[in-house]
């Protein structure tokens, strides 16, 4: 088992934690920054999100406490969201020629946890549209981020999100994060 | 415009196709009808409905349709429709359905091979045409139902070939896909990835054995698997197999494709030998190759194991990888849009870094988020739209056109090419079952 999942598996997915508007104001700022930067595809900044060890996942099915070993939809650590933003960004990936556009609002932020090193898991909501094709995509869901502090703020440990229609049908693919 | 027989026929030439085979209505209207609803349509495999009352949805041609294991352990192929209103029995695309199945309008209730079993106030159709021991008041069973070694098929049709017959050398496909467990038995892992193509079935179809797209298309994918690799090296990592899957793209170039043969078989089904090395010198691949010898002796399973291929299309609706233990299959939405659904397998009693090998190809090659398919499916969404261009009316297969050797009804492409023998296969298999007599169904 990853230890990051074993985590939030064992995390009352209900749960409200009670901290103080400090905190939650510099969750949320992190929670909107995440955002911004994937919108603005500032990639560098992207990887410096997370830890080290830290993964990007999207399971493909709703009960799915584990994301090693087993079919997602994403599941990525630093080297293959490295290579996702150097495959994205090659002069002849031309399915980003031209680039899509994405646009994220996160809501709904609620703290779950907050741990005696100040690590915290928080569930938010989100709605990103994309523009690509001169169409306009959809999506939703929700996002569990468990956050490990340090001395330069926060960093993702894991981020796992679930989106509404994880089941698809996929009208094209997902060449980004959401 | 109506599609005569010889319109039919002259839309394929030997080294060409008319661009109209791809964007017509029309024409996708009459595929349906003379290829996916008269010819054997993949279901699923037997593993997707493992007990009683299981079932899952698919489609043949434009016909929705149930796969579900009745009590006594058989596989029963049925309309999804209830034959007394016409409401469908089962919405969600798979699940357990009882010990019966049960219409959410009036409640009637269907044994789980479809007949029909009771409806509140029975009473009522005494003295009328309702029986019940007639079939028209059964959940109407498709016409033909077979498997091959636990994979489904469906025919809409009463008449032609067998399965086996259908099917043909693309058997070999399915074999592998049992053979190469040295617990002989496959099965699916998980749900299926369900992609929507912006693009025509047949566009599909022709893209998998062209040997000669991935060093272009895919190109920006291998560079960048190629930059991880060498990250790995100097970081003194070990540099998994996986990324080797997409770093080929870029290190085979464009003529490294060459040496990769490809062979049309009757039918209309083909194939692509394999490339990918899938026979390391390390220990996973070792302990495999040990649990191989072991199950079927050394010369058996090195004869399993020598089976080269890549990609065999099983004509008109798979596509198969055995080596990684990937199947596709495509539900036709429109001439211009196509449902596929991908799955991959777990190999029984294999190490489970094998497993995990299928799984980094699922993953990097076919999931949702893929760094590979996002290029085909952007190429295809292109070329259906450059074919309803005038500027042309064909599409170019002329590739070692005229070279394809033929021995006992089988083609094979030229040596040491990139030989589009076949899209051409293909097309040729399309012009014969488009203008084919229509039997019973006309």
């Amino acid at each position: 088992m990853t230890e990051a999942c074993d985590i939030l598996a064992a995390a009352d997915p209900a749960g409200v934690a009670d901290v103080g508007v400090q905190t939650q104001l510099a969750v949320e700022k992190f929670l909107y920054c995440q955002a911004d930067i994937l919108d603005e595809k500032r990639m560098d900044e992207w990887l410096a999100l997370f830890t080290d060890d830290g993964f990007y996942w999207m399971p493909s099915e709703e009960g799915q406490i584990e994301g090693d070993g087993m079919p997602n939809i994403f599941w990525e650590d630093q080297d293959l969201m490295l290579m996702r933003i150097s495959r994205n960004t090659h002069p002849r990936a031309h399915s980003q020629a031209p680039h899509n556009r994405l646009n994220h609002v996160v809501s709904n932020v609620v703290i779950e946890s907050e741990n005696a090193d100040g690590d915290i898991i928080v569930r938010s909501r989100f709605h990103c549209s994309e523009y690509f094709r001169y169409q306009v995509r959809m999506f939703s869901g929700k996002y569990r981020h468990l956050l490990k502090k340090t001395p330069d703020g926060y960093r993702i440990a894991l981020q796992r999100v679930d989106l509404v229609n994880r089941e698809g049908p996929y009208d094209y693919v997902l060449q980004w994060w959401l | 415009m109506t599609w005569t027989k010889e319109k039919l026929a002259g839309l394929v030439e030997p080294d060409r196709a008319h661009r109209k085979a791809y964007t017509d209505p029309e024409i996708f209207n009459l595929e349906m009808e003379r290829i996916f609803e008269r010819t054997w349509i993949y279901i699923g495999h037997e593993s997707q409905v493992k007990t009683p009352g299981d079932y899952y949805l698919a489609q043949v041609g434009r016909q929705p349709v149930i796969m579900i294991r009745s009590q006594d352990d058989q596989v029963h192929v049925l309309y999804n429709r209830c034959p007394h209103r016409g409401a469908q029995l089962c919405t969600a695309r798979k699940g357990n359905t009882g010990n019966h199945f049960y219409c959410s309008y009036h409640a009637w209730t269907f044994h789980l091979d479809g007949k029909l079993e009771s409806m509140p106030a029975k009473g009522e159709y005494d003295g009328t045409n309702l029986d019940f021991d007639n079939p028209e008041f059964h959940m109407s069973r498709l016409p033909r139902a077979d498997n091959y070694r636990g994979f489904w098929f469906a025919s809409l049709s009463d008449e032609g070939p067998n399965l086996e017959t259908h099917l043909g050398e693309s058997t070999a496909a399915f074999d592998q896909l049992i053979d190469r467990a040295p617990g002989k038995e496959t099965e699916v892992v998980g749900d299926c990835f369900r992609m929507v193509q912006q693009s025509n079935w047949k566009i599909f179809l022709e893209n998998q054995l062209d040997a000669s797209h991935p060093g272009v298309t895919h190109e920006s994918t291998g560079k960048a698997a190629q930059k991880i690799e060498a990250k790995k090296r100097d970081e003194g990592e070990e540099v998994p197999l996986e990324l080797t899957f997409l770093s080929d793209f870029a290190r085979l170039g464009h003529d490294g494709w060459t040496k990769f043969g490809t062979v049309g078989y009757r039918n209309g089904h083909s194939s692509l030998e394999g490339y990918m090395g899938l026979r390391p010198d390390d220990p996973d691949t070792k302990e495999y190759v040990r649990r191989m010898y072991e199950a079927y002796g050394e010369e058996k399973a090195e004869e399993i194991l020598g089976i080269n291929i890549h990609h065999m299309l099983v004509y008109p609706c798979n596509s198969v990888q055995p080596p990684l233990q990937q199947l596709r299959t495509i539900r036709p939405l429109a001439h211009d849009k196509t449902l596929t659904e991908i799955w991959h397998f777990r190999l029984k009693e294999a190490p489970e870094e094998i497993y995990r090998r299928s799984l980094a190809y699922y993953y990097l090659v076919n999931s949702p988020s893929t760094l590979v398919n996002a290029d085909d499916l952007f190429n295809w969404w292109k070329c259906q739209h450059g074919l309803d261009s005038s500027a042309s009316e064909w599409v170019s297969f002329h590739r070692k056109a005229g070279q394809d050797e033929q021995r006992d009804g089988i083609s094979y492409s030229a040596p040491e090419s990139m030989s589009e023998l076949p899209l051409r296969h293909m097309m040729h298999a399309w012009r014969d079952y488009m203008t084919a007599d229509a039997g019973d169904k006309s």
